[in-house]
């Protein structure tokens, strides 16, 4: 049986056609894959499926039967369930009130969580998915928020689950969990449909892959009769290359330098306990370690987000540890931050203005009191056509953009700075392989052009293939110096994990 | 109060605000019509009586004029993320110090006035500084340092009055003529109202502030801070400096409302016993004028012909002032709850309806 049918979608939005005539049709009991470029029209077909947008044009069929989903609600009455990539969950409530929340059983005006807990621990022993009902959503990490975001579709009796991009913010070993639990769920008869730009995920999880290009529905394939290669060919319409083609790299003079950095974490204890980091000229330092080892601190301390204790960050000689951020940027460092919604965009603003976010106040951007939008403008056309920023133009608010699209958007920024030192955390969250391609292109040649590049990537493949030296950082220390070249992911995995090895391998 | 403010800036469009008027007037109607009144009769009344006769048009126009001022201080607070429940306060200080000006300096015409309306405005500026810096520096919330200035406001003000600027008496003596905002040929040109050049100075201020945000390096950093603090923080802006001076120019605009209201309207200051509001009218005002400074010129402009053509339409139709206040309320909660755009979704998605119909012929 056909559990979602949809049929002729189409969806306009200002400047863009997001869905052209799409055919979508998901059975009973399977892994559906959704994969297509960054912007491709993914999120907007599936905001549709769940009553989030109404398509211009189209029909859809649940169960066999046309409906007209008209919001959210309905389409919980109709079985279908969202996680969306940014939660929605309410921080300092538990991870109970959070799944009742909207859908409160109450008996003669009262809740009764009692049973709600049992339901939930029900439910969560039946997929597998290990969720405490009891705990504080702020004191779960991010996997385990998304297993509650998957909770809380079940709870409402969701049969068929989307997942949009659940994998771009999770660990390698939380994705594992992940998809184990999304075996699980299918086992006990749930449909889902699973959108990722990962097609390690999808050759190892899903049974059918639909691949939509610009909009159009280009092809649905088994996952069987098919391979990494193929795919990544019909969603990009072109070749694509997995691996990086980088010549040796001819490393020159110390550009970062952090010499015994002790730093705070959020909660007062210490996240760096005297960590020591070089970059040169000219390579690419990849930082390997499993999330919450000190990453996001080390990052934030260089670039004066966050105060340094003790120790000292020197930038090409130059003593910058107590800088303010400003001091940073304009010393010569470039940041790609790790959260985009957070610290790298200002959702509301435009394109444009996004594009001049630490420029704005110098030449040509300003002149005197003003900002000449002018000239920031026709900067922001010379960005997104050089990055191939999908945008209708440099006047759209940043927040209608794909998520994809508003990363080649930082990107872009930051590296045409052309920043001495470039840091770079999780640079190619959530692209597409034509998108990381281009991106890794970009930071290589970063490189040969005698910069300093810093890569903190919590995906392996990615530090290894593009690194010349990988530090492995464990409990707020390096622990060791690595060869990309001459060590395999097992080798690192075990690293990452904090064992300590003997001969130092530093370049 | 900040999120209903928050998602009205987000989302609230012309069309909100236009669709929120008329469903307003529509409940201020049909209370009429409970309570024995012919709505008709009453709006006519009102309208006419307000902008008809040259007189009436200009005490509308002083009306609307300390309406513009507290709203752009509303809004622009409200722009860099802050909430200025403080305007009264800044309001009572900015008129305190233009009738001290105005009494205790000699100075001659036109300086005079000048030199009191800064005098009112820098004070309300200073005065909007304490909550900014208390909350840049240590994290308070702005509400509360405000909601407590304000009082220190009414009462400082009370206290100057009675033992400072007379011997024991309610009101001050009447400013000379050289600080006045009124002028001859405006009164005139207007059948005598009290119309004065405090709506110059409000509408120059709502062009100041367009181009302030929208055009230079400071409005960027209100609207970046405003947005979104931690992005700010990363491209190198000082978040505090921009909450500080932030609250400083809302308290600006604030303070030129005091001024221009006592230099050009009362002409004197009273002892008074309670807040008069207009802080609060200019919350609804921003409100309803989704923080642009246009649209605070046009709501103002609603609201002031309301308010002034509500009194009117007392007399000449015999229903009471309070109807108007309703009127009001049900606009600001029609704005609130943004209740245009499910209205707005349902015409579209017929039309929709209609169009798939079409196509299925
Ligand atoms: N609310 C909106 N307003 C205007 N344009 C939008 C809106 N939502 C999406 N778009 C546009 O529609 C197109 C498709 O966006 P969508 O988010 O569906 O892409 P996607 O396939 O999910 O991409 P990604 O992999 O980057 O998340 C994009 O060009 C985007 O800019
Ligand atoms: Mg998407």
């Amino acid at each position: 049986m056909n559990v979602v049918e949809m049929r002729g979608i189409t969806k306009r939005f200002p400047g863009i056609v997001a869905n052209d005539n799409i055919h979508l049709t998901v059975k009973q009991g399977e892994i559906h894959a959704l994969l297509g470029e960054n912007g491709a029209g993914k999120s907007t077909l599936m905001n549709i499926l769940f009553g989030l947008y109404q398509p211009d044009e189209g029909e859809i069929f649940i169960k066999e039967k046309p409906v007209t989903i008209t919001g959210p609600t309905m389409a919980n009455k109709l079985g279908i369930g969202m996680v969306h990539q940014h939660f929605m969950l309410v921080q300092p409530f538990t991870v109970t009130e959070n799944i009742i929340l909207g859908d409160e059983r109450s008996k003669r005006g009262m809740i009764d969580y009692k049973k709600a807990e049992r339901q939930i621990q029900e439910l969560s022993d039946r997929y597998g998915l290990r969720v405490d009902p009891t705990a504080k959503i702020s004191e779960i990490s991010v996997g385990m928020q998304q297993r509650v975001e998957i909770l809380k579709t079940l709870y409402r009796g969701a049969d068929t689950l989307i997942f949009d991009e659940p994998t771009a913010v999770l660990t390698p070993q939380e994705i594992d969990e992940l998809i184990e639990i999304m075996r699980n769920l299918v086992k006990e008869g749930k449909t889902i449909i699973f959108i990722t730009h990962k097609l390690k995920e999808i050759m190892a999880a899903c049974d059918r892959v639909t691949v939509i290009r610009r909009g159009k529905v280009i092809q649905t394939l088994n996952v069987s009769e098919t391979n990494e290669k193929q795919l990544a060919a019909l969603m990009v319409g072109r070749e694509v290359s997995f691996t990086v083609n980088k010549k040796e790299a001819t490393p020159g003079e110390p550009v970062l330098t952090v010499k015994n950095l002790v730093v705070e974490g959020n909660r007062g204890i210490e996240a760096l306990k005297g960590l020591d980091l070089e970059v040169r000229a000219g390579e690419i330092v990849g930082l390997a370690g499993v999330d919450g080892n000190g990453q996001t601190e080390l990052i934030e301390a260089i670039t004066g987000l966050r105060p340094v204790k003790s120790g000292m960050i020197q930038l090409k000689n130059r003593d910058i540890t107590h800088f303010k951020p400003r001091k940073v940027t304009e010393a010569g460092v470039g940041h790609i931050p790790e959260d985009r919604h957070k610290r790298g965009l200002v959702l509301d603003f435009t394109v444009s203005e996004n594009m001049v976010l630490q420029s704005y106040y110098q030449p040509p951007f300003s002149k005197g009191w003003a900002i000449q939008f002018a000239e920031v403008d026709q900067y922001a056309k010379r960005l997104i056509e050089e990055f191939d920023v999908r945008t209708p133009d440099e006047h759209t608010p940043i927040r209608a953009l794909s998520g994809g699209n508003q990363q080649k958007a930082i990107i872009a920024r930051e590296v045409d700075r052309d920043p001495d030192l470039l840091i770079a955390a999780q640079p190619t969250r959530g692209l597409d392989v034509g998108a990381i391609e281009f991106i890794h292109r970009r930071l290589v040649e970063q490189r040969d052009k005698g910069k300093a590049v810093l890569l903190v990537s919590l995906e392996l493949d990615e530090i290894m293939k593009l690194s010349d030296r990988v530090a492995v950082i464990n409990g707020g220390r390096i622990v060791g110096w690595v060869d990309p070249q001459k060590t395999t992911e097992e080798e690192l995995g075990l690293l990452m994990a904090g064992r300590v090895i003997q001969e130092e391998v530093s370049g | 109060m900040q999120q209903i403010l928050s998602r009205v800036n987000k989302t609230s469009t012309f069309a909100t605000s236009l669709i929120s008027i008329v469903l307003g007037m529509l409940v201020g109607a049909i209370m009429m019509m409970a309570a024995g009144y012919d709505p008709v009769l009453a709006y006519r009344a009102l309208f006419a009586s307000a902008l008809l006769q040259p007189y009436d048009l200009g005490e509308s126009i002083r009306t609307i004029t300390p309406l513009i001022l507290t709203g752009l201080a509303v809004a622009l607070a409200f722009r860099t993320g802050l909430f200025n429940i403080g305007v009264e306060g800044q309001f009572i200080v900015g008129q305190l110090a233009a009738v001290i000006v105005g009494l205790k300096l000699g100075l001659p015409p036109v300086l005079h006035a000048v030199v009191a309306v800064i005098a009112g405005g820098l004070a309300g500026a200073l005065w909007a500084a304490v909550p900014g810096l208390l909350k840049a520096t240590r994290g308070v919330h702005e509400v509360i340092i405000s909601i407590m200035m304000n009082f220190i406001a009414l009462n400082l003000s009370n206290v100057m009055i009675r033992k400072w600027l007379t011997e024991g008496s309610d009101s001050t003596p009447k400013i000379p003529d050289s600080a006045s905002l009124r002028v001859d040929f405006l009164s005139q040109l207007f059948g005598g109202s009290r119309i004065h050049l405090g709506i110059f100075l409000a509408l120059a201020m709502a062009l100041f502030m367009f181009y302030l945000l929208w055009k230079t390096k400071l409005g960027y950093e209100l609207r970046a801070v405003g947005h979104n603090p931690l992005a700010s923080e990363y491209a190198g802006m000082s978040v505090k400096r921009n909450i500080i001076l932030s609250m400083m120019i809302s308290g600006l605009f604030a303070g030129f409302a005091g001024a221009s209201e006592l230099l050009g309207t009362a002409g004197y200051h009273s002892i008074q016993a309670a807040f008069t509001g207009v802080g609060f009218d200019g919350i609804a005002v921003a409100l309803l004028g989704a923080n642009t400074p246009l649209g605070v010129i046009l709501s103002s402009v609603l609201f002031g012909v309301l308010t002034y053509g509500g009194g009117n339409m007392q007399f000449e139709a015999g229903v009471p002032f309070e109807v108007i206040r309703v009127v009001f309320a049900a606009i600001i909660l029609f704005v609130a709850a943004n209740i245009s755009g499910p209205l707005v979704d349902l015409f579209f998605r017929r039309r929709r309806g209609r169009h798939l119909a079409r196509n299925l012929d």
